[in-house]
């Protein structure tokens, strides 16, 4: 659990984050969105004081990060920028197994575990292992970033614009690789973007910063419902809200018995695409398909609408 | 092998065989002779100034080096931040002074011989190698400095494991700038007594002999071509290995 209470950065006059106060428990991912020069980066690095803060604290499962030297703090924390920063002299191997080598974990290990996270992110280890960074694509060097960043077993990870430098259907996949190994390992996230799309898409808690101050902090339904500031509406888009709500639910939630015409919709898709698919192909219902093929049911293109309207 | 490779190891093995054994190309600088004076300088042995000479300038660079890669480490630091202008003043000033006036003045402290011209090449190899170990140490990829402290490095760690193994390459082209004035410049230290190959040069300007000037200009030229060439592609290999494009050309 990360705790962040009154956390303050100054440079000279200007106050960049401003008496920030937030929790992230454990397992959860915090998204922090806002517009350039709101602070949201500055209050990311405090987390693993890449930034020293001017007041305030940020406690990790309790601890006060000043109780260690940075250094150490440091590779608690699995930590993935924009751009991937992967040192360009050091092989795909050398790279993720930076942190357990700082932490002098034994060789047998240290390769085990480069081998493990290169096919959790379908990176054959035998083909990856030994290139150079510049060798690979955008994508596969921005996954190595993020393994090198969990490499160690991070309980925390923070996260930059981690896709920031991707294209759209690479985003989508690395999105969606992240969210599957946060399942998996129950790493508590806490991710900068931008992007409110990618902030709905992600989090289980997002963070509107504005000029340093927090507005908001709350699950996306209800940050999309209720706006705590017209701000904060603006970010969301007001003429998106129908969508972006529809967007998070599934069209397993909405799943009736009966049959129906034409091509199935996979039961893990989104309402919204499910709702696209209505409009797209002028149709009242969809038969719903679960993973394998089997049919479960419909969905109604007015159940959907329905969803897409103001949570009272 | 590529034709490149072969004209080079042609021209060490002629200069080589020259510094070796010179009275065997007699016959190239006679011509150059004129009232039957010796075409070969044989004073004193060519392999032996040719030792010497290199000795002079490989210290000279060596002391060069440590001294400007410390001091850009040490003003790329955060604490060292404020002595940034100064430093780059003092190697300033090194590059300013003309070797002649170096040594000329190093002479009356140092006494004549090889001393004054080591001090000479030092103080004028600074400049480059600081000047390109700032470069190499500063300009570094943000990403990678910031992904260095991320994940826990400390401040040694950094500098060690990731911004000088970086750097090599631009602080190693600094070094073949030095390295190739310094072994020209060499020459003009047998002005004060260094045993350095200028001894051949001016021996050819006192006896009005263009076969001596010809043999020691022939022999500086091509040894700094070919070191100059060599560096070069150490760089290349470096640039390769670290990962990175090539920065100048």
């Amino acid at each position: 659990m990360i705790e962040i209470e009154a956390l303050t950065k100054d440079y000279l006059e200007l106050t960049v984050v401003d008496r920030v106060s937030l929790t992230v428990a454990d397992g959860e991912i915090a998204v922090i969105v806002g517009t350039s020069g709101s602070g949201k980066t500055t209050l990311l690095r405090m987390i693993n004081r890449l930034i020293e803060p001017t007041s305030g604290t940020v406690k990790i499962d309790g601890q006060d990060t000043r109780a260690v030297p940075a250094f150490e703090l440091r590779r608690r924390i699995g930590y993935a920028i924009q751009g991937h920063g992967l040192f360009p002299h050091r092989t795909v191997g050398q790279n993720i197994a930076t942190v357990p080598t700082l932490l002098g974990w034994d060789k047998a290990k240290i390769a085990a575990r480069v081998d493990e996270l290169l096919e959790l992110f379908q990176l054959p280890a035998a083909e990856f292992r030994d290139r150079m960074p510049s060798e690979l694509s955008g994508g596969q060097q921005q996954r190595v970033g993020v393994a090198r960043a969990l490499a160690a077993e991070p309980k925390l990870l923070l996260m930059d614009e981690p896709f920031g430098a991707l294209d759209p259907i690479i985003r989508a996949k690395a999105q969606s690789d992240l969210l599957a190994i946060q399942k998996r390992f129950g790493t508590t996230i806490v991710l900068v973007t931008h992007d409110m799309e990618e902030a709905i898409h992600l989090g289980s808690r997002i963070a509107v910063m504005d000029r340093g101050k927090l507005l908001q902090y709350a699950p996306p339904d209800e940050i999309i419902a209720r706006p705590a500031t017209p701000f904060v509406a603006e970010l969301i888009g007001t003429g998106e809200r129908p969508f972006r709500l529809l967007s998070l639910g599934k069209v397993r939630d909405l799943v009736e018995p009966g049959p129906a015409q034409g091509e199935p919709i996979s039961a893990d898709a989104s309402l919204r695409d499910a709702y696209a698919e209505c409009l797209w192909t002028g149709r009242e219902m969809l038969p719903v398909v679960d993973a394998d093929g089997a049919s479960i049911g419909r969905i109604r293109r007015d159940d959907i609408a329905h969803k897409a309207e103001r949570p009272q | 092998m590529k034709p490149g490779l072969i004209i080079r190891l042609v021209v060490l093995a002629l200069l080589v065989a020259f510094i070796i054994t010179p009275t065997s190309f007699a016959w190239v600088f006679q011509p150059l002779t004129r009232n039957g004076q010796p075409p070969i300088y044989v004073q004193n042995s060519l392999l032996n100034l040719t030792i010497s000479h290199l000795t002079i300038v490989a210290i000279a660079t060596i002391a060069s080096t440590l001294l400007a890669v410390g001091l850009a480490i040490l003003v790329t630091r955060p604490f060292g931040a404020e002595f940034l202008p100064l430093s780059r003043s003092l190697a300033n000033i090194g590059q300013t002074f003309p070797p002649v006036a170096v040594l000329a003045l190093a002479v009356p402290v140092l006494g004549f011989g090889t001393a004054p011209t080591l001090v000479a090449l030092f103080l004028y190899g600074l400049l480059p190698i600081f000047e390109n170990a700032l470069t190499g140490l500063t300009t570094l990829p943000p990403a990678v400095t910031e992904a260095a402290r991320g994940v826990g490095m400390t401040d040694r760690q950094r500098l060690l494991d990731v911004e000088l193994p970086l750097a090599t390459p631009v602080i190693l082209a600094g070094i073949r700038l030095s390295v190739v004035i310094s072994v020209a410049t060499a020459t003009i230290g047998s002005t004060v007594a260094a045993s350095t190959l200028g001894e051949v040069i001016i021996a050819g300007l006192l006896s009005n002999n263009l076969a001596f000037i010809a043999q020691g200009g022939l022999v500086v030229g091509v040894m700094a071509v070919l070191i100059y060439d060599a560096l070069s592609a150490l760089e290349r290999a470096l640039m390769a290995r670290t990962g990175q494009r090539r920065l100048q050309s």
